[in-house]
């Protein structure tokens, strides 16, 4: 292991961040982004998702047969899905419904599938669970990127609280409608990663 | 991560799917009962929300005390008297059964429904001895998906006292907006029922008519969403008409009013 656990961690928020260098994950960023509390949340259960799936995979990456390797990592990571999908249900009944098809649909987040496969298959389990935090807030943080513009220019709320009063209701705010519309996290996660790779050269492709 | 044989993939598989599959059906039944529970709750808030009876600091049941539960017979518009119990009959699941639901002929189903049940659950608000609204559960297809939601009626089985939706699939933000309060309070006062007995409520694009004869049954449509707003208005088209809730509204009429 050459990298701490502490690059492990920050790795993946800046010079590594999945969507934005790996473009994995971007399905789901445009579905989930509407709105802060859902991009939050679905941020949260892909963590969680992301590092219990790495660790568990990786404790038991020398059992695992190579021929049928991508099936278990899909079992595992599923299996994992739904319980906190049937958590959620179970406690938090309100997210549960905003997030609806979303929470199961984190079973195909290739972000996910990417660091069973790519990292967890390969290094020891701390490290694993490590490195899908740090994936997991890396995929956070472009959400609630993307969630802060979409929501306040197309609904004029943060976290549902009213920011720019909407012409609609009174207020003097005309919304941006195609902010509502998935397309335009499109555009945000295009202009975040031409910010990314200006800043940091060493993430641009070489020609 | 070396082969030792050709069989170990197989049992490897074979263990995970069992271990996997025994944590998952421990969690779903080990969770239901909370599950149900956030799901009824949901519902009644859903009720008295479409009433107006709603109110965020008294706990759902102290609220829902005041509502009765029937059941009435769709087709032929009676009180039902014996058969399902109000309290855990199933509506939707009814539908689809066989004995107590019936496919729906395609002229006739223009809220997208297929199958029809044929006894639904309806909520009488109680004042003291009368009933002062009546709340009736409705769903119908929209854009995306079936939407699902209660209409309080007044008394007088004409006027609307609102509405709510509380599980459906569309955008959010365009045909999401049905589960705006603003745009469901606009439906209050509207009349659901022209003196004729014929449907007449519509959703109008743009801006509803403010006044007028024409006022009492437009409401404003959802810009973006035109196709929900639809799917709305043909719903409470289905769902107020013959093979809906008229034959029981009729009969309440005949009989001299909803406590008749």
């Amino acid at each position: 292991m050459a990298e701490s656990n502490r690059d492990l961690l920050t790795r993946s928020i800046l010079q590594r961040n999945p969507i934005a260098l790996l473009v994995l994950g971007i399905c789901s960023a445009l579905a989930v982004t509407s709105q802060m509390t859902t991009a939050l949340v679905m941020a949260i259960c892909v963590t969680l998702v992301t590092a219990l799936s790495g660790f568990t995979i990786s404790v038991v990456r020398f059992q695992i047969p190579n021929s049928v390797r991508v099936g278990i990592q899909i079992t595992v990571i599923a299996t994992l899905v739904i319980l906190i999908d049937q958590f959620l249900r179970a406690f938090y009944f309100d997210l549960s419904r905003q997030l609806s098809i979303y929470v199961g649909l984190i079973i195909t987040n290739c972000i996910i599938m990417g660091r069973a496969e790519g990292f967890a298959m390969s290094n020891p389990p701390i490290p694993s669970f490590i490195d899908g935090i740090g994936n997991g807030l890396g995929y956070g943080l472009v959400l609630l990127f993307v969630a802060f513009f979409r929501e306040l220019l197309g609904s004029g709320t943060l976290f549902g609280v009213e920011i720019l009063p909407l012409a609609t209701e009174g207020g003097w705010y005309p919304r941006n409608g195609i902010f509502i519309l998935p397309v335009s996290a499109f555009f945000l996660i295009a202009l975040l990663i031409w910010l990314l790779r200006t800043l940091d050269p060493a993430q641009q492709e070489k020609e | 991560m070396a082969e030792h044989s050709a069989a170990k993939p197989f049992y490897s598989v074979l263990v995970l799917a069992f271990v996997c599959s025994a944590l998952v059906s421990g969690a779903a039944v080990g969770l239901r009962p909370y599950q149900e529970a956030n799901r009824r709750a949901d519902q009644k808030k859903n009720i008295l929300r479409a009433a107006g009876l709603y109110r965020p600091d008294t706990p759902v049941e102290a609220l829902f005390a005041d509502i009765e539960t029937r059941i009435i017979d769709l087709q032929t518009g009676a009180w039902l008297t014996r058969g399902p119990d109000p309290e855990t009959y199933d509506q939707l699941q009814a539908a689809l059964s066989n004995d107590q639901g019936r496919p729906l002929a395609k002229q006739d189903d223009i809220a997208g429904l297929r199958r029809l049940e044929k006894y639904a659950l309806v909520y009488l608000v109680r004042r003291g001895n009368k009933t002062g609204q009546i709340i009736l559960p409705v769903r119908g297809k929209g854009l995306w998906s079936t939407m699902y939601g209660y209409v309080a009626l007044d008394a007088d089985l004409r006027t609307i006292r609102g509405i709510s939706f509380y599980e459906h699939g569309e955008t959010p933000g365009l045909g999401g907006e049905i589960e705006n309060p603003r745009w469901q309070a606009a439906w209050q006062g509207k009349k659901m029922y022209s003196p004729t007995g014929t449907v007449s409520l519509r959703i109008v694009k743009g801006k509803a008519a403010a006044t007028g004869d024409a006022a009492m049954y437009q409401v404003d449509g959802l810009s973006g969403a035109t196709m929900t707003a639809r799917g709305v208005e043909n719903l409470m088209r289905f769902w107020f008409g013959e093979h809906g809730f008229k034959p029981f509204f009729d009969r309440r009429r005949q009989q001299g009013g909803i406590d008749g």
